[in-house]
């Protein structure tokens, strides 16, 4: 069993969804029945693939990768396809896994207009192969390829199963990303060449991987884009100023993704215009992405850089979460409120990555899962709101409990758990993000991260009193005269159960239990902390 | 008085060339093959017509064989006293040849025949220029070189105006010859500078004495050649500002030929100028160094930012070309310091260009069959009617855009591996100047697909056309070659390493 999931296991987890699109792409478009079967089919074998690995972690050594495969690929480059997991990639993992098939039950009833649900769950899937494989690639190029293979299948769900706006949404969506990663690939490039192998315990460590490496001197050139390897490197020969540089490049990639103040300016529009598949997967987890960029590659590799950033990075954050509430307060539309307030949440996964602490990061990682799961959940709700009144106007929406009282309870959990309540999975994404900023990385300006630490607090504030305001006007009062009697408006269907029940369950049990992501993911951000000096 | 006359010759002088038949044998197989198709012609007009498209791919296969015999057997031969270099990078070249030439006559096989046009000389001017593009791939000299451009130039002059009875076919015959002429006058004005400093016409002997002169007596006149004859290539691989004639051309040869300009003779002009730059005037980077960025520069900004405006698909996909030129035209920037990396990451983009180029010309001529309209708007809806098009149109414009997990993405990597590589002050500029060209043009490519995917059929027409089986194969080769060199591109860093011949060089 070992020797199967050490040798396939990660493989299969990756590759599987992307077996499902190409079996369905043999199924004739009329076969709904064998489509949906194939489209639920192969996530739940990935998941299947992704619980047999959870079973067999060895949670004592979460910090190292475990069931690594290291196969030759690009050989001129010194590109491998390199997978592993660890703590950090394995929370992740275990979100994707869990998200995905829960999108295609909510898909079950109907797929959005205009139908075609081959073309839409093959995408789907392709989609599912490439985050599972941003998280678990170990190679920066290999990395590269699975990030920007996401880009495609999202833009044509926002462009072909979208809102009105959906082509002007999609297309800025597109742009802004590749803008991002076309300057973190140059940076990844930048990198290939300039560092160096390093002295010291690193270089050990850096001899222990085996291959080119074994018999490294300190100084010589690394020529690598393994993570690995770069990482004990630690940016060893470059000079601070350049990899100040690179790091801005790489800033540029993962910054826009998250995404940060003042590169967000695509996610209102394509989440607003996207079908609400594409809203849950973009907020719970193509977002996760730019942050997961920034503690697996940016920092652990840039350490001296990501010191000179982190003031930065922790500024822009806090605008964010600021920037974010205000503009939650500002929106009519249900969706856009959602929306910005992706900004204002993913703001503080930021100022927790931003403090370079053990403390912040894990904070970072559980933010990631919380807000993967609530605002996912938060999205399918504005979804379905959507599909009985044709409309996300909040001011023409209303008496939510009334109508649909089974549906306005579980917004109301969903706007609790947003706004942070402790018991449920939010508090513990938010709560530890701005206790880290009292105490910063060994360096850091300290009376700056508790400026940005007040600030951070003001922001759930702020949060509460945006969430409590939409819920207010959505689902309090009496309905509206134009819904009061539509027949349409009913209350939570079956499909909709299935799909949302086990996200209720985890934000319950995250909140109640969040060892099972700080115990997972402590080690893992520990070293990553430690290399930072923090 | 002839024989008094011979008498004065001296006797043992010249001796006649050892010549290594199984060197050129692809050369060979290519010009027996174009006699034939002639003569066949003169012979049988009418009867032997449906099987010119099948005996020109024979032949253009043919010739494959030869070359896979010389790389595995994968010595390096020498002729004629140096001037013509049977290499592994001359090889990988001229595979890359054939195999486009093939694919441009799949696409041609019912385009032709269902215009009526002439047949017969269609297919014996493609196999005719692929001849002058083999040739070019090992020549080592400067007349050998002129000579292919002539070969592989003529044909395509008399190919883009093969529509007679239509204006916009003879404008884009008239102005390409126009433009092909003037710019092989200033390139053969340029040599003549060229031999006259360098007093030879062999490219590794010019190198040396170049290098000799460096900054003395003669240094003027060997920038003013060197820029000369790179002029004279800009205008073959269409760089700006030397650009003007390849949308027109593009829009009104028949599509075929448009692929074949686009992709073999493009090809065909940057092989010119690989075995040029890196082979003789690599010996003054100083001079060339800066002139190949200016052209780079220029190439993808102003390609990419007219691009942005097209609504005719040829036309979007001419401006593209001339934008992917300027990609293609960075790494001579960095000749100096990144030698290797800058050949192979040129080889390698030719490569992978070629196939996704193809590929969307293709997919054009598939889908006009039906619209009858270049219009991109023409492309509207059809998501919803012929899918398989779509998508395989969609691969292909991805990979232009260089999206993983498709071969633009390698091809732009390598190049940018190159750029900094050399770690100069110039390279890293010219790396974040790509970066940016890459967003632009990736917002025309997906404009391109936008209307496939999301917009209704302009008519509401949506009936599926059939598509020709040779057309099918062309496409199917190229999405293959596309996702291929994309997922697994070590196929390709495999066969163009050049580094024993790029170093070499270097001396």
């Amino acid at each position: 069993m070992m020797n199967f999931l050490n040798t396939w296991g990660l493989v299969l987890t990756i590759f599987l969804p992307l077996a499902g699109a190409l079996v369905m792409m043999a199924i004739p478009k009329q076969s709904e029945g064998a489509i949906k079967l194939v489209a639920l089919g192969a996530p739940l074998a990935a998941a299947a693939m992704g619980i047999l690995l959870m079973l067999n972690f060895d949670y004592g050594d979460s910090e190292n990768l475990q069931f690594m495969v290291n196969k030759n690929w690009i050989e001129l480059i010194n590109s491998n396809f390199i997978l592993g997991l660890d703590g950090l990639s394995l929370p992740l993992l275990a979100l994707t896994l869990f998200i995905v098939p829960l999108v295609v039950i909510y898909s079950w009833q109907h797929v959005p207009n205009p139908g075609n649900p081959k073309a839409f769950f093959t995408l789907m899937l392709i989609l599912e192969t490439a985050m599972i494989g941003s998280f678990l690639a170990q190679d920066l190029i290999l990395f590269f390829v699975f990030f920007e293979v996401t880009l495609l299948p999202m833009y044509f769900l926002i462009g072909v199963w979208g809102g009105e706006q959906r082509r002007y949404a999609s297309i800025k969506f597109f742009l802004y990303t590749l803008f991002g990663s076309a300057f973190m690939i140059v940076a990844f490039v930048a990198l290939y060449f300039l560092a160096k192998a390093p002295t010291g315990i690193a270089l050990e460590q850096l001899r222990a991987l085996g291959g080119s490496y074994a018999d490294m001197q300190a100084g010589d050139p690394l020529h690598s884009f393994g993570m690995q390897a770069l990482t004990y490197s630690g940016a060893a020969g470059i000079a601070k100023t350049t990899a100040i540089v690179i790091f801005g490049g790489m800033f540029l990639g993962f910054g826009i993704k998250v995404p940060m103040f003042p590169f967000h300016t695509w996610l209102p529009d394509a989440h607003t215009q996207a079908p609400t598949q594409g809203s849950v997967i973009l907020a719970a987890v193509l977002l996760k992405l730019g942050t997961y960029g920034f503690i697996r590659i940016a920092i652990p590799i840039l350490p001296v850089a990501a010191r000179a950033w982190a003031p930065i990075i922790g500024i822009l954050a806090v605008i964010g979460i600021i920037y974010g509430a205000l503009g939650c307060l500002a929106q009519t539309d249900m969706k856009r409120l959602i929306a910005f307030s992706s900004v204002s949440h993913m703001g503080y996964t930021m100022l927790g990555i931003s403090t370079l602490t053990a403390f912040g990061l894990n904070a970072a990682v559980f933010g990631m899962v919380a807000h993967g799961l609530i605002t996912g959940l938060l999205f399918f709700v504005a979804g379905s709101v959507k599909e009985r009144y044709h409309t996300l106007d909040i001011k023409r929406l209303g008496g939510l409990l009334i109508s649909a009282p089974k549906m306005g309870w579980i917004l109301g959990f969903a706007t609790m758990a947003s706004l942070g309540l402790p018991g449920l999975a939010g508090f513990w994404g938010e709560f530890p993000a701005i206790l880290s900023a009292y105490d910063p990385a060994v360096g850091l300006n300290v009376a700056l991260f508790r400026t940005l630490m007040v600030l951070a607090a003001v922001g759930t504030v702020l949060a509460a009193g945006y969430l409590l305001w939409l819920y207010q006007r959505t689902a309090f009062g009496t309905p509206s005269e134009e819904f009061a009697n539509d027949p349409n408006i009913t209350d939570v269907n079956k499909f909709e159960w299935m799909a949302w029940s086990p996200i209720l369950a985890g934000i319950v049990i995250l909140g109640f239990f969040p060892g099972l992501i700080f115990n997972v993911a402590g080690p893992a951000v520990e070293v990553i902390a430690r290399t930072v000096g923090g | 008085m002839i024989a008094t006359l011979l008498q004065l010759l001296p006797e043992a002088d010249f001796v006649s060339p050892t010549i290594d038949w199984h060197a050129i044998a692809p050369e060979m197989v290519i010009l027996v093959g174009s006699l034939v198709l002639i003569l066949l012609d003169s012979v049988k007009l009418e009867k032997a017509k449906p099987f010119m498209p099948t005996l020109a791919s024979l032949v253009l296969l043919g010739a494959l064989i030869p070359v896979i015999t010389l790389a595995v057997d994968g010595s390096t031969r020498v002729l004629f006293g140096g001037s013509y270099v049977v290499d592994s990078m001359s090889l990988v070249l001229k595979a890359l040849f054939l195999v486009s030439a093939y694919i441009v006559v799949l696409m041609s096989t019912n385009y032709v025949a269902d215009g009526d046009y002439w047949e017969s000389e269609y297919y014996s001017l493609i196999v005719a220029a692929v001849l002058g593009m083999l040739v070019m791939c090992s020549a080592r000299d400067l007349i050998m070189i002129f000579v292919a451009l002539e070969l592989l130039s003529i044909p395509a002059y008399m190919l883009a105006a093969w529509r007679k009875g239509d204006e916009k076919s003879n404008e884009a015959g008239l102005k390409y010859y126009l433009m092909g002429v003037f710019a092989s006058a200033v390139l053969l004005y340029g040599m003549s500078l060229i031999y006259g400093v360098g007093r030879s016409t062999r490219l590794d002997v010019i190198a040396g004495n170049l290098m000799r002169i460096g900054d003395g007596r003669g240094a003027p006149i060997v920038t003013l050649a060197m820029i000369f004859v790179i002029i004279g290539f800009a205008f073959k691989v269409s760089a700006v500002p030397f650009h003007t004639w390849a949308p027109d051309t593009y829009e009104g040869a028949p599509t075929p030929v448009t692929a074949f300009l686009a992709v073999a003779s493009k090809t065909a002009g940057f092989v010119a100028l690989i075995q040029i730059v890196f082979y003789c005037f690599a010996a003054r980077p100083d001079i060339i160094q800066p002139v190949f960025a200016v052209l780079a520069i220029l190439s993808m900004t102003v390609g990419n930012l007219i691009a942005l405006k097209q609504t005719n698909v040829v036309r979007m996909l001419a401006y593209s070309g001339i934008a992917q030129a300027g990609f293609m035209l960075a790494p001579f920037a960095v000749i100096e310091t990144n030698r290797e990396q800058a050949l192979s990451s040129i080889v390698i983009y030719l490569v992978i260009y070629a196939a996704m180029n193809l590929g969307a010309f293709a997919v054009i001529i598939a889908i006009s069959r039906k619209t009858r309209s270049a219009e991109i708007t023409s492309l509207g809806g059809l998501f919803s009617y012929m899918p398989g098009l779509t998508v395989a149109m969609t691969i292909f414009l991805a990979s232009l855009a260089g999206i993983p997990p498709f071969g633009g993405w390698y091809a732009k990597f390598g190049i940018w591996q190159a750029l900094i590589g050399g770690n100069t002050a110039l390279g890293y500029a010219l790396a974040i100047i790509m970066a940016i060209n890459t967003v632009v043009a990736a917002y025309y490519y997906l404009n391109v697909a936008k209307t496939m995917w999301f917009d209704e059929a302009p008519d509401g027409d949506t009936t599926p056309v059939k598509i020709p089986f040779s057309l099918i194969g062309a496409m199917g080769i190229t999405v293959v070659a596309t996702v291929l060199f994309g997922v697994l591109p070590g196929l390709l860093t495999n066969i163009s390493d050049f580094t024993p011949i790029a170093a070499a060089l270097g001396r």
